[in-house]
C-alpha cells in the first residue's frame, strides 16, 4: 500500500461483488462513505459509526467486518461483498434472502443487509452451524423491529434449504 | 398464533410483504440513499457540552475560513429568519430549535456549519469558539420544582410550565369511605426506542417564491407541518414536506426530527444552496427525543376484597429543557383511559409539567402508556400483597365486565369493544399460568428466587387530535375553539390500462403498510394483491393529507386501512354500474373476482377488470349517468366518536382500545442479580387481525423494546446535566441473546367503530411488559419499591440490602454515588526527597510547569497564582487540543495550597479542585498529601465515561511518583503535577 498523505486523494481499487472498481479517496474516508456515496452501493447502511449496531457489516476477503470502522484505503486490493452481491440474478433471491421474506424476518429493513452478510459468512464457513452459533453470530447486530425470533427462524430455514440444495449443486 | 386464515379473502392472511424484495437486495430508498440536487451542501451541528450555561459569545471566524465552508448559522440567524416554535400550553416562554442566549441541555444545537461535505463541515465545527458561563443545572423533576432550583427559562419564573387538577366522580367520598388506602411511588426513567436509522433532512429554499422544500424521514403527525411552516414564517403551501419511501424504524422518535427541518431550511436559505444533514449516533442518543421520565404517586381506595373504588394520581412529568410540540401530549394521551382495564368510577388527577436540563421529549412507542401502567399495575400487585390476596383475583375483581361495552370510563374514554374476563381466562389456561405457579413453588423450595408478574392494560389507538387540549382549562379551550377528530385519507386511482394504485399518507417506518393496503383493495376489487401498486410516503404539495396523517398512535390498521377500504368500496360501487352496462345486467348482479367482472347469476357473462376500469379514460361517454368517473377516488374518514374534551374535562382520547393481559415467570440469580425470563405470555385483543404475521411482528417488536426498557435501557444524566449514554455500548439495547420468545395469544373482538373492525396493536407491550416484568421481579425478591431499569447491579443491590461500612476504606479514587454523577473523588499521599520549600517552589514555577506538562504548547503566567496553558492530550486514538486555566488559592506557604482548574476543548470540558498539604518528615524529605474532586462533561463524558474513570485512577497513582522524580532531580517521564491534574480535569488522561 502506498504511503498516504493527509491532503492527497488517491485511487482505491478493489473487487466489489465480483467486479473491479476504482474510486478516489482521501485517507480518512470511511469505507461506508466510499461504498455508499462514491460507488452508489447504498444497500450497506450506517447505524452508529462506532461498530456496535452491525448495520454496516460487509465481507472483506470473506470475513464479516464493520465498514464504518474501516478506512476506504484499507480496501485496496480486497475482495468485498455487500448485500447487492447476494442476489443470484436481478429479481431473484438467494435462499437466505427468500427465507427472510418468508419468515417476516425484517420490518424496516435497515439492519437487514448487515445481518444477511454476517449469516452468509457464517454459513459459507460453517454450513452446519448450530442454532447457538447462529445466535452468537447475530448477537453482533441490533434490530429494533423484529424481536429477533423471526430472524433466527429464517436463518435456520435458509440453512436447511441450502444444505438440501448443496448435494444437487455439487 | 390462534388465528385461522380466511379462505375467501386476502385480508387476514399472512401474505409475503411487497416491501421485502427491495429491502432484501439493497434497493431500499432511505433518505441517505436518495439523489440530491447538484450542489447540495452538507451540514454539521456544533452542540452544547453543558447542561446549563449562558452563551457569552460565539466566534466563527476560524470556521468560516476553513476549507469548503460556505456558511455558519447561529441562534441569531435563526431568530432573525424564523419565529419561536408553537408551545402547546399557555406560558410565557419561547421555544427555539437552536440555543439563542443560553444552552439548557447537553447536545442542544449552538451553531450549524454548512460545507462542501460532511467531513469538512465537522472539521470546521470544531473550530468554532464558544464562550460559556456555566450555570447550575437541575435534572431531577422533583428538585426542579424546589424554590431554590435553578430556573431554565427566567421568563417563566419557575420550572413548572403547566399544572392542572381534575376530579371525576367523587374521589374524596370514595377515599373517605375506603377500607384501605394503598399507594405506590414511582420514578419512571427516560428511555428511547432508538431506531437504527438516525434522523436525516435535505432542505432547499427558493427565494423567488419564498418557499421551502424539505425532505425528512419524519413520521408524522402532520400537525407538525403547521408548526414548521409557522416557525419558518411561510404559508403552509410554501412549506413542501416530503418523506422518503423507506425509513429505518421510528417508533415515534422520528417525529422529533422537525426542529431540524427548521434549522436546515434556514441553513439552505443562508447558504443559497440545498443542505443535507444526517444525524450521527451520538447526536441521536444525546439530542433527538426520548420518552418522558415521570414521578408518580398513585393511591387507591380499596375495599376489603381488593375492589378499587377510586384512584388518585399525582404526576410530575419531565419534558426536558423545552416544551416542544406536541408535548405535553405524553401526559395527556392516556387521559381517557387512566383507569386501565378496570371499572373505577372515581378518579382524581394532579398533573404538573416541569422543565429540566435534559433533552426535550417527544413521541416514543407506547406514548404515555408505560408511565401510567407501570404505577397502576405495580399498585395492583401491591394491593394483593398488602391484603394477602391472589394478584390474579385482584385483577379479575376490577376488570370491566364483558356486557358493559361500549364502556364510558370515568375520565371520558369510550372503550369500543372487548371481553376482558374471557381473554384473561383464556390466557391463564392457554398460557399455562398454573404451570408457572408450580415452577415457582418448586424453585422456592430449593431456595431459588422465582417470581410471577402480571399486567392488564388497555391499549389505545387512533388518537383524538383534540386530546392534547385537555391541558387547557375549559375556558381556554372555549376561546381557542374545539379541536377533535382524526382525519384519515386514502386515494385509489385507475390508469388507462385499468391497473389500480393506492395512495395513503401513513408514512410507514417498516411496518408493511403497503402490503396490507394491497390486500384490502384486492379484496374489494377481486384482484391479486400483487396487481395493486401502493405508495405510502407523503408529498404535502401533491398528496391528500391532514394534520392527523402519519405513522403514530397505532392508527394504520384501524384508520388508514379502513379509509382505503372505504375508497375501494366507493370505486367498486361505481365500477359495478359501469360493468352492469357492459354486461347488460343490474349493478347488484355484478361480482368482481379473479381479475374479472361477471354476472353473479350467469358467471359466463364476464369481462376483464381492466376493461371495466379503464372505460372512464377511453370512453367516458359510455359511463352510466350515475357514474362521474372511476379514475380517482379519495376518501377522508374521521370517526364521530372522537369529540372534543367537554366542559367537565372528559375526553375520548382515542378511538380504539385493545386489551392485553400478560403474565410471566422470572428467575433472579441470587448472586449476580440478573433477571432471566422463564416464560412470557401475552394475550392481545386488537380487534380484527388484518395480517397475522405483521401483528405478531408488532407484538414481538414492542415486547423487545419493552424488555430493553424493563431491564437495560436508560438515558442517564449526571447531576450537572452531563449526558452519559452516548454510545450503543453505554445505552444497552437487547440483542438476540437477551430477547426470549413470548407466547402470543389472541382474542378477537372487532371494533364497531372502524371500517375493518381492526384496532391498533403496535404499542401495547411497551405499556404492559415493563410492569409485568417488574411485578415478577418484585415477587421473586420480595421487595415493594422497584424503579426501572432492573439491571443486575440494581437487583443485586436490593438483594444485598444496605452496604456495610468497609473496615479499611479504599484510599484510591472512587466514584461518588449520588445521581450517578460522573465525579471522581480521592485522596492519597507520597513522600519525596526534597524540602517543603523546594516542592512549593516547583508548584508555582511556570518554567518547571512548561518542562513537565506533556503536550504543552506554552504556559502563560497571568499572575502569581494564575496560569493558562495550551495542551494537546490524547486517550488512545482520540487526540484533542485544550485550553487550560489553573488557579492556586488558599495559599499557606509552604504548607498547603488549593488548585482549581478548568479545561475546554472540542471534545468536552473538565473541572477539578485539589488541596495539597506538604509536611516535613525530617531528613530533608516532604510528605505530600492530597485530596481531589474532579468532574468531566461534554462529548468525552457521553462516549468515554467508562474508560475515563480507570484511566484517571492510574494517573492519580502515578502523579506523585512523577513529582518525586522531578524533586529528586531525575529526568522524570514528563509527568508533572499540574499536567496530571490537568489531564484528569481535562478528562483526557
Amino acid at each position: 500500500m502506498p504511503k498516504l498523505n493527509r491532503d492527497t486523494r488517491t485511487d482505491v481499487t478493489f473487487t466489489l461483488n465480483g467486479k473491479k472498481v476504482t474510486a478516489r479517496s482521501e485517507p480518512r474516508l470511511l469505507l461506508t462513505d466510499l461504498l455508499r456515496h462514491e460507488l452508489g452501493a447504498t444497500g450497506t447502511h450506517v447505524g452508529c459509526e462506532h461498530g456496535v449496531c452491525g448495520a454496516c457489516t460487509v465481507r472483506i476477503d470473506g470475513e464479516p467486518a464493520r465498514a464504518c470502522l474501516t478506512l476506504a484505503a484499507q480496501a485496496e486490493g480486497a475482495d468485498i461483498q455487500t448485500v447487492e452481491g447476494l442476489e443470484p440474478e436481478p429479481g431473484g433471491m438467494s435462499p437466505l434472502q427468500a427465507a427472510f421474506r418468508e419468515h417476516f424476518a425484517l420490518q424496516c429493513g435497515f439492519c437487514t443487509a448487515g445481518i444477511l452478510i454476517s449469516l452468509k459468512a457464517l454459513f459459507d464457513r460453517k454450513p452446519g452451524a448450530s442454532e447457538q452459533e447462529i445466535r452468537e453470530q447475530l448477537s453482533g447486530h441490533l434490530c429494533r423491529c423484529t424481536g429477533y425470533t423471526p430472524i433466527v427462524r429464517a436463518a435456520l430455514a435458509a440453512q436447511a434449504q441450502m444444505r438440501e440444495e448443496e448435494p444437487r449443486n455439487a | 398464533m390462534t388465528v385461522n386464515p380466511p379462505a375467501d379473502r386476502w385480508v387476514g392472511r399472512s401474505v409475503p410483504r411487497i416491501e421485502d424484495a427491495a429491502l432484501l437486495t439493497g434497493r431500499g430508498r432511505f433518505i441517505d440513499d436518495l439523489p440530491t440536487h447538484a450542489g447540495t451542501l452538507a451540514a454539521a451541528i456544533l452542540r452544547s457540552p453543558h447542561g446549563h450555561a449562558a452563551i457569552r459569545s460565539i466566534d466563527a471566524t476560524a470556521a468560516l475560513a476553513s476549507d469548503g465552508v460556505v456558511a455558519v448559522v447561529t441562534g441569531d440567524d435563526v431568530q432573525r429568519l424564523t419565529r419561536s416554535m408553537t408551545v402547546g400550553v399557555k406560558a410565557n416562554v419561547e421555544c427555539w430549535p437552536i440555543a439563542t442566549d443560553r444552552v439548557r441541555y447537553v447536545g442542544e444545537p449552538v451553531a450549524i456549519v454548512v460545507a462542501a461535505d460532511r467531513y469538512l463541515a465537522e472539521d470546521a465545527a470544531e473550530r468554532i469558539a464558544v464562550d460559556y458561563e456555566i450555570l447550575p443545572a437541575v435534572v431531577d423533576p422533583e428538585a426542579a420544582l424546589g424554590s431554590d432550583a435553578p430556573v431554565l427559562h427566567p421568563s417563566l419564573g419557575s420550572n413548572l410550565i403547566n399544572e392542572r387538577s381534575f376530579s371525576y366522580g367523587d374521589p374524596d367520598g370514595a377515599f373517605a369511605g375506603a377500607a384501605h388506602r394503598i399507594a405506590v411511588e414511582i420514578a419512571y426513567p427516560r428511555n428511547s426506542c432508538t431506531p437504527i436509522e438516525t434522523y436525516g433532512v435535505v432542505a432547499g429554499y427558493d427565494p423567488g417564491e419564498d418557499a421551502y422544500d424539505i425532505l425528512a424521514n419524519f413520521q408524522g403527525p402532520f400537525s407538525i407541518h403547521a408548526v414548521v411552516a409557522r416557525a419558518l414564517k411561510v404559508p403552509g403551501n410554501r412549506m413542501r414536506l416530503r418523506t422518503p419511501p423507506s425509513s429505518g424504524g421510528s417508533y415515534g422518535i422520528k417525529q422529533g426530527v422537525f426542529p431540524y427541518m427548521i434549522l436546515m431550511g434556514v441553513a439552505a436559505r443562508i447558504a443559497g444552496r440545498p443542505v443535507k444533514w444526517v444525524e450521527d449516533r451520538l447526536e441521536h442518543l444525546a439530542a433527538s427525543v426520548s420518552a418522558t421520565n415521570r414521578v408518580t404517586r398513585l393511591e387507591a381506595a380499596v375495599e376489603a376484597d381488593g375492589r378499587i373504588t377510586a384512584l388518585a394520581f399525582d404526576q410530575i412529568e419531565d419534558c426536558g429543557a423545552h416544551l416542544r410540540a406536541p408535548e405535553p401530549a405524553t401526559l395527556y394521551r392516556m387521559h381517557g383511559n387512566m383507569t386501565g382495564a378496570y371499572a373505577i368510577a372515581n378518579v382524581s388527577i394532579r398533573n404538573r409539567v416541569v422543565l429540566t436540563n435534559k433533552t426535550p421529549t417527544g413521541l416514543n412507542r407506547g406514548f404515555g402508556g408505560p408511565q401510567i401502567y407501570y404505577p397502576l399495575e405495580r399498585l395492583m400487585q401491591r394491593i394483593a400483597r398488602q391484603l394477602n390476596l391472589d394478584p390474579l383475583d385482584v385483577v379479575r375483581r376490577n376488570l370491566i365486565p364483558a356486557n358493559a361495552f361500549p364502556y364510558r370510563t370515568a375520565t371520558g374514554a369510550l372503550l369500543d369493544s372487548g371481553d376482558y374476563p374471557a381473554a384473561l381466562e383464556r390466557a391463564v389456561v392457554e398460557g399455562g399460568l398454573g404451570e408457572l405457579v408450580e415452577r415457582r413453588t418448586n424453585a422456592r423450595a430449593k431456595g431459588r428466587l422465582y417470581g410471577i408478574g402480571m399486567a392488564a392494560v388497555v391499549e389505545p389507538s387512533v388518537s383524538n387530535m383534540g386530546y392534547i387540549t385537555t391541558v387547557l382549562t375549559p375556558g381556554e379551550r372555549e376561546k381557542a375553539g374545539p379541536k377533535n377528530g382524526a382525519q384519515a385519507t386514502a386515494t385509489i386511482a385507475i390508469d388507462p390500462l385499468g391497473s389500480v394504485s393506492v395512495k395513503v399518507a401513513s408514512v410507514p417506518q417498516g411496518q408493511g403498510h403497503r402490503t396490507v393496503l394491497a390486500q384490502v383493495v384486492a379484496d374489494a376489487l377481486g384482484l391479486e394483491p400483487s396487481a395493486i401498486a401502493v405508495v405510502a410516503d407523503v408529498d404535502t404539495a401533491r398528496d391528500a393529507w391532514s394534520i392527523a396523517s402519519g405513522n403514530y398512535s397505532s392508527r394504520f390498521a384501524p384508520a388508514v386501512a379502513g379509509a382505503a377500504k372505504l375508497a375501494a368500496d366507493r370505486i367498486r360501487a361505481k365500477l359495478e354500474a359501469v360493468a352492469a352496462g357492459q354486461l347488460n345486467t343490474m349493478p347488484a348482479d355484478v361480482v368482481f373476482a379473479g381479475g374479472r367482472a361477471a354476472s353473479r347469476s350467469n358467471p359466463d357473462n364476464g369481462v376483464s377488470f381492466a376493461r371495466v376500469a379503464a372505460a372512464a379514460h377511453w370512453a367516458p361517454g359510455t359511463l352510466p349517468e350515475t357514474v362521474d368517473q372511476t379514475i380517482r377516488e379519495t376518501v377522508f374518514w374521521t370517526p364521530p366518536e372522537l369529540s372534543a374534551p367537554n366542559g367537565s374535562d372528559e375526553v375520548n382520547s382515542s378511538l380504539c382500545h385493545g386489551f392485553i393481559f400478560d403474565f410471566c415467570g422470572v428467575e433472579v440469580d441470587a448472586v449476580t442479580g440478573e433477571a432471566r425470563i422463564d416464560r412470557y405470555v401475552t394475550m392481545h385483543d386488537c380487534g380484527t387481525i388484518l395480517h397475522p404475521a405483521m401483528v405478531e411482528g408488532q407484538v414481538r417488536g414492542g415486547f423487545a423494546h419493552a424488555l430493553g426498557a424493563a431491564l437495560y435501557e436508560e438515558y442517564a444524566y449526571g447531576a450537572d446535566g452531563s449526558f452519559q449514554s452516548g454510545t450503543l455500548a453505554d445505552y444497552l439495547i437487547p440483542t438476540v441473546m437477551e430477547v426470549p420468545e413470548p407466547v402470543i395469544l389472541h382474542h378477537e373482538t372487532p371494533s364497531p367503530f372502524t371500517p375493518l373492525g381492526a384496532k391498533g396493536v403496535g404499542e401495547g407491550n411497551c405499556m404492559s411488559t415493563p410492569a409485568c416484568i417488574a411485578n415478577a421481579v418484585a415477587d421473586a425478591i420480595g421487595v415493594d419499591d422497584l424503579d426501572l431499569p432492573l439491571t443486575p447491579s440494581k437487583i443485586a443491590g436490593l438483594l444485598a440490602g444496605p452496604e456495610r461500612q468497609a473496615k479499611n476504606p479504599p484510599r484510591q479514587a472512587r466514584e461518588a454515588q449520588p445521581g450517578g454523577r460522573r465525579k471522581l473523588t480521592g485522596e492519597g499521599a507520597a513522600e519525596v526527597a526534597a524540602s517543603r520549600e523546594a516542592v512549593w517552589k516547583m508548584l508555582l514555577d511556570p518554567a518547571t510547569l512548561e518542562a513537565i506538562i506533556p503536550g504543552s504548547h506554552g504556559v502563560t503566567q497571568v499572575s502569581d497564582t494564575h496560569f493558562t496553558a495550551d495542551v494537546t492530550l490524547g486517550v488512545g486514538p482520540v487526540k484533542g487540543r485544550y485550553k487550560a486555566e489553573i488557579e492556586l488559592f488558599d495559599l499557606d506557604e509552604p504548607n498547603a495550597v488549593t488548585l482549581r482548574g478548568t479545561t475546554t476543548g472540542a471534545l468536552g470540558f473538565g473541572e477539578g479542585e485539589g488541596r495539597i498539604t506538604l509536611s516535613d518528615t525530617g531528613t530533608g524529605k516532604t510528605r505530600i498529601a492530597y485530596t481531589y474532586e474532579a468532574g468531566i462533561g461534554g462529548k468525552v463524558a457521553s462516549v468515554g465515561g467508562r474508560l475515563l474513570d480507570g484511566a484517571a485512577r492510574v494517573v492519580i497513582g502515578q502523579f506523585f511518583k512523577a513529582l518525586a522524580n522531578h524533586a529528586g532531580g531525575a529526568n522524570g517521564p514528563g509527568t508533572g503535577l499540574l499536567a496530571r491534574l490537568k489531564g484528569l480535569i481535562g478528562g483526557r488522561s
